[in-house]
């Protein structure tokens, strides 16, 4: 009904609702991104590749990759943990874990940084029995990975969620009456019914985590080669008059972000491709 | 292929390579701009050290904003040594306990081993003709500096202005926070740090004089060219220090006092004073200021502890929330 009524609308205001929307994205995402790449270049390719081969930037690089490798699969497990628990059972406390889980949306990254300085740092709670054992987590590796994870863990559960809401627990309950096992119904039945979800909310938590820049700022002490990831490189090496260096970085990361959108088009594709088979099968049954 | 490879392999072993090697690893932390120092600094020192014990050092930097720094030490952050542009941020964490209180005087020169002056930067050819702090407080001139607030580099060139308003014929608080007054004025707008401020001046193209460090403008012609701008010395300036200091407490739980020790030291030997110059910042070696001359032109400065008392004092009268800052800046 709707898309019939769209198409009469007369030809003017799809034009000017298009070029609105089309010039709004070419100038706050097509140019900004246009805009890195030239900086990047401005002083020619060799000079673009010595910028990125520098080992404290080559390090930025392993150490984003390492964080969301990291990062990602506790995001994946907590994430379907809690979707499944969500969506297939009732329990005490469900609404209370729903808005846990939206909490890191709605905190301010910098302040999340903070709780964890004000947890593990020096003047912490944790902090000096953390430096009597020798252990380091803030301003050191494991800060940066804990940091992410608060920034990044609702984004799996958000998106598997509504999907296995609306997928119900027929097939489940269809499973175990037929004698498999727990596993088997997960790794048969769940898995392959929400892979497209998952791995779309492993996109976006991947995007968000090679990104972040708040709370990574804060915990990270900004040690060159040592815990400084790409988006905290750029802003140093912006300040350092270091313009080739900080846009060639941003490249990397304008790149990265490319390749996450390619990913998630396709995934999203597929995703519809599904839904629409499911909706071709079940189409008689619910006239 | 060849370059892919060696990228790699970068990736991979650098990190773990570079720290297994080491005898001993030391951590400065520092201001944002110092990355250059004390990259050019370290490898010198580290042939120095290796020269006279044999004993290969790590030597690891971290820069960010002076403040931050100093904060991120306080809260854990395990640095051997602390490298800043302004004393506020040493004495930081000398009431935390983790330095000395009497830390400007472990190293000669109040322990910074050098200095640069707050400077001008105007249009190409000074078309304003703007040659002294009067002439910034005339009309139609528009000046660009960050925040004092919030920023080292601006309360530097508020100072400077201050101090130069206090040495004029009848000059007193009241008159320079007259003047104060009328140049702040002819700021635009305040620029969050000296970072934001150059981008303002230089890429916005706004205002006709950047107040900034000699040392940064250097940067700046990195990064702009130097023919995009003129250096104006004004007749009285600030000589910016850039005090170090060992931190006590993580020296000594890592056992690293002596190499620490001789890292500062090692700032004010011909070496790292050289270096220092080499990289725009105004050696405390008189015989390298007077090879750097071209450089360093000589200018009539002052020291904040001269005009007023202690950084900390200054800070107090005039940055404060109701200090003279506040009362002579009306927010546009």
């Amino acid at each position: 009904m709707k898309s019939t009524r769209a198409t009469q609308e007369p030809a003017w205001v799809r034009i000017v609702l298009l070029t609105v929307g089309l010039g709004f994205l070419f100038f706050f995402l097509g140019l900004p991104l246009v805009a890195v790449f030239v900086e990047a270049l401005a002083q020619g390719w060799g000079l673009y590749a010595a910028a990125l081969r520098e080992p404290e930037t080559l390090s930025a690089i392993w150490l984003t990759v390492l964080i969301a490798l990291i990062v990602l699969p506790f995001n994946v497990a907590f994430g379907v943990a809690a979707a499944w628990a969500i969506a297939k059972f009732e329990f005490r406390g469900k609404s209370l874990l729903i808005t846990l889980i939206d909490l890191p949306f709605a905190v301010s990254p910098v302040v999340a940084g903070l709780v964890f300085i004000l947890l593990f740092g020096a003047q912490g709670a944790f902090g000096p029995w953390l430096s009597a054992h020798e252990i380091k987590i803030i301003f050191a590796v494991p800060g940066m990975i804990l940091a992410t994870l608060f920034i990044t863990f609702p984004f799996i559960a958000r998106e598997l969620i509504p999907l296995m809401q609306a997928q119900g627990k027929d097939e489940e309950e269809a499973a175990v009456s037929l004698g498999a096992s727990g596993w088997q119904m997960f790794w048969r039945v769940t898995l392959p019914n929400i892979k497209w979800g998952l791995l779309y909310g492993v996109i976006l938590a991947n995007a968000r985590a090679m990104g972040e820049f708040g709370a990574v700022s804060v915990v990270s002490g900004h040690i060159r080669g040592e815990t400084n990831t790409l988006p905290l490189h750029v802003e140093i090496l912006y300040n350092e008059y270091n313009a080739v260096g900080a846009f060639a970085a941003a490249s990397v990361l304008a790149l990265l972000a490319l390749v996450t959108l390619v990913a998630k088009t396709i995934v999203e594709w597929r995703m519809k491709k599904e839904t629409d088979m499911l909706n071709a099968v079940l189409a008689p049954e619910k006239t | 292929m060849n370059a892919v490879r060696k990228t790699l392999s970068t990736l991979l072993f650098g990190l773990v390579a570079s720290a297994a090697l080491a005898d001993a690893t030391l951590l400065n932390v520092s201001y944002d701009v110092a990355r250059d120092v004390y990259r050019d600094f370290n490898p010198l020192f580290q042939k120095h050290w290796q020269a006279k014990t044999g004993e290969t050092l790590e030597l690891r930097q971290s820069h960010a904003g002076s403040s931050k720094q100093a904060r991120a030490v306080a809260d854990g952050l395990e640095a051997d040594v602390v490298t800043m542009n302004q004393g506020n941020d040493i004495e930081f964490l000398a009431d935390k306990g983790l330095v000395a209180k009497d830390w400007a005087r472990k190293f000669p020169n109040n322990a910074s081993p050098y200095t640069s002056a707050m400077v001008f930067v105007v249009r190409k050819g000074n078309p304003k003709n703007l040659k002294d702090w009067a002439d910034l407080a005339g009309p139609g001139v528009q000046i660009i500096m960050p925040n004092p607030k919030s920023s080292g580099n601006g309360r530097n060139a508020y100072l400077s202005a201050w101090a130069w308003a206090l040495r004029q014929p009848g000059g007193d608080d009241k008159t320079a926070q007259e003047f104060l007054g009328k140049l702040l004025k002819n700021a635009p707008l305040l620029a969050a740090g000296g970072r934001d401020a150059t981008t303002t001046f230089m890429q916005r193209r706004i205002g006709d004089v950047l107040i900034t460090f000699e040392s940064e403008a250097e940067m700046i012609a990195k990064e702009f060219g130097k023919g995009e701008f003129t250096v104006v010395y004004p007749s009285l300036t600030m000589q910016t220090e850039f005090p170090v200091a060992i931190v006590d407490k993580v020296v000594d739980k890592k056992g690293t006092r002596q190499q620490a020790t001789a890292y500062l030291e090692y700032l004010w030997s011909k070496d790292g004073q050289e270096n220092a110059a080499r990289n725009y910042l105004r050696p405390r070696d008189p015989e390298l200021l007077k090879k750097y001359a071209v450089s360093f032109p000589a200018v009539k400065t002052f020291t904040v502890d001269e005009v007023f008392g202690s950084a900390k004092q200054a800070f107090a009268t005039h940055f404060k929330d109701g200090g003279t800052f506040d009362r002579v800046y009306v927010a546009k």
